[in-house]
């Protein structure tokens, strides 16, 4: 392909993620409110809009009308810059994220996805990793004793669950041999024995990985039952307590894309990516893996709802002792078993 | 040529954040300036075709030490530092040293040096070339450097772990 058509190509498929990701993290708050709701025995929102559907927009009026409020007593520099370094880590990653194979459209063939990267599982490690700085700084620049307390217990929790996370993924990479996004995808295609699909959680022990995941990643983003930053019962609002307006909104954004992020990386490595029955024409297979791919995105995002709506929180000394003494040694367990097999199938 | 365009952007950028590193007087405005200077030096590595050095730089430097960095700055509530006039002495030999010590340096490896630059990408870059040096051909050294950082770990367990009480039987 030649530049001007790359760049332009490139610049389409950008726009069109960020705008797709943008709605998904707002229609992701509605459907937990609806969902948290149902599950308390109330409606959660029906004003606006069928079935509240319209609650998004009206929310983000209200965000972008409410005075923005910044208090004295802050360290400004850092203070405006800690929302924007949180969301823009947060939506950085969607950018080595693959949504389906490759779309032919008239004389342009392009991957559905913004870059194949070689190492794309290590960008998004390495850019999840800096999102830690948009909670702790703003913990420490609003000079405020919760902010304070809920950005070093923020920093200390990413840190800890980090370290099982990404031992949780060793397996999958020496099961595929690669760290491309699209390659480990590729290596899910076809069935054991005609009809079990070669996911890898099916394959190789890979569904305690899954499972140790599963917990490391509601840990990483902050989410109940490890949403120790933001304990409202103890820390009012935790990080966030001094925001207002749409610097607030931007950690609630930062705090859903990452959500979806996690949920894309969990599809991709664990559930097969966008593989699942397709047929028709070959627009109609691309956008049926879109359509497989985000159904999975899907359910992930919905059982994340469904655990908050279940469980209550952990103890501080629990979270730690969880996930160095009970986490960190079944993901190191895991790899072993998991690299053991490998070299004994070779 | 963007290559070298880009090469030499994220080279400057990284030289300000060291100096900014040293002018700020907060220090959590210098632990951040030391992140720019990671994320900049982990674009050269990428630049210079090691693309999975580049990403270990930005997990294990710049997103697990350096959040360290800023978690002890914030435990500990470290305040801004006096500004002092500095010493004499450093500003009139040690900042010609440093000039004059960077430029021989500079002539010599342009003039005399028999080496010549390496092409970008010529060299191992792509994990499965680095797993193979490390695990095939270096691996007595890199387990022996895992042994250390093993013993790095216990003694640091050893020395924050609380010491057991010597008499258990509740007698104080």
């Amino acid at each position: 392909m030649n530049v001007g058509p790359f760049i332009l190509v490139s610049l389409v498929k950008i726009l069109l993620a960020l705008f797709v990701l943008l709605t998904a993290v707002a229609y992701t708050v509605w459907l937990e409110r609806k969902v948290v709701g149902h599950i308390q025995n109330r409606w959660g929102p029906t004003r606006v809009g069928p079935f509240g559907l319209l609650q998004p927009m009206a929310d983000g009026v209200k965000f972008l009308f409410k005075e923005d409020l910044t208090p004295p007593h802050v360290y400004k520099p850092l203070y405006i810059a800690a929302p924007m370094i949180a969301v823009i880590f947060a939506l950085t990653s969607i950018a080595v994220i693959p949504f389906g194979d490759w779309l032919d459209i008239g004389p342009v063939s392009t991957m559905l996805q913004i870059s194949d990267v070689n190492i794309g599982l290590l960008i998004v490690l390495g850019v999840t990793s800096l999102g830690v700085y948009g909670i702790a700084l703003s913990g420490w620049s609003s000079n405020s004793k919760y902010s304070l307390l809920g950005g070093l217990r923020a920093s200390a929790q990413m840190v800890s669950y980090e370290i099982a996370l990404g031992l949780s993924l060793v397996g999958v990479i020496i099961l595929s041999g690669s760290l491309s996004l699209r390659e480990i995808v590729d290596a899910q295609g076809g069935h054991f024995w005609g009809f079990i699909p070669k996911w890898n959680i099916f394959y190789g022990g890979q569904i305690v990985a899954f499972f140790i995941y599963l917990m490391a990643a509601y840990a990483e983003t902050n989410r109940i039952p490890f949403d120790l930053p933001e304990a409202e019962t103890e820390l009012v609002a935790g990080y966030h307590t001094e925001y207002s307006a749409m610097k607030f909104a931007m950690f609630f954004m930062a705090e859903y894309a990452n959500m979806i992020t996690v949920a894309c990386i969990a599809s991709l490595l664990f559930l097969g990516g966008w593989h699942g029955p397709l047929g028709g024409p070959p627009w109609l297979q691309a956008l049926l893996q879109i359509f497989w791919f985000m159904a999975r995105v899907f359910v992930f995002l919905f059982v994340y709802i469904w655990v908050r709506g279940t469980l209550p929180r952990f103890r501080y000394d629990q979270l730690m002792a969880f996930g160095w003494k009970f986490l960190l040694p079944l993901a190191i367990a895991n790899l072993v078993i998991t690299a053991l097999v490998v070299a004994l199938r070779a | 040529m963007l290559h070298l365009i880009l090469f030499s952007v994220f080279g400057l950028v990284c030289v300000a954040g060291a100096i900014n590193l040293l002018v700020q007087s907060h220090p959590i405005n210098s632990a951040l300036s030391l992140i720019v200077v990671m994320g900049s030096l982990a674009v050269e590595y990428l630049l210079l075709g090691a693309e999975f050095v580049a990403a270990v730089q930005v997990i294990v430097y710049a997103g697990a030490i350096m959040v360290l960095f800023v978690f002890v700055i914030m435990l500990l509530n470290a305040g801004e530092e006096e500004r002092t006039k500095g010493s004499r002495v450093s500003l009139l030999i040690g900042i010609p040293g440093m000039i004059i010590g960077s430029v021989l340096m500079a002539w010599v490896l342009i003039t005399h040096s028999g080496t010549h630059a390496v092409e970008a990408g010529a060299l191992p870059g792509a994990p499965g070339e680095i797993a193979q040096l490390l695990f095939h051909e270096f691996l007595l050294p890199f387990e022996v450097t895992s042994i250390l950082v093993l013993i790095a770990i216990m003694g640091a367990v050893v020395l924050a772990a609380r010491p057991e009480p010597l008499q258990p039987e509740g007698k104080s």
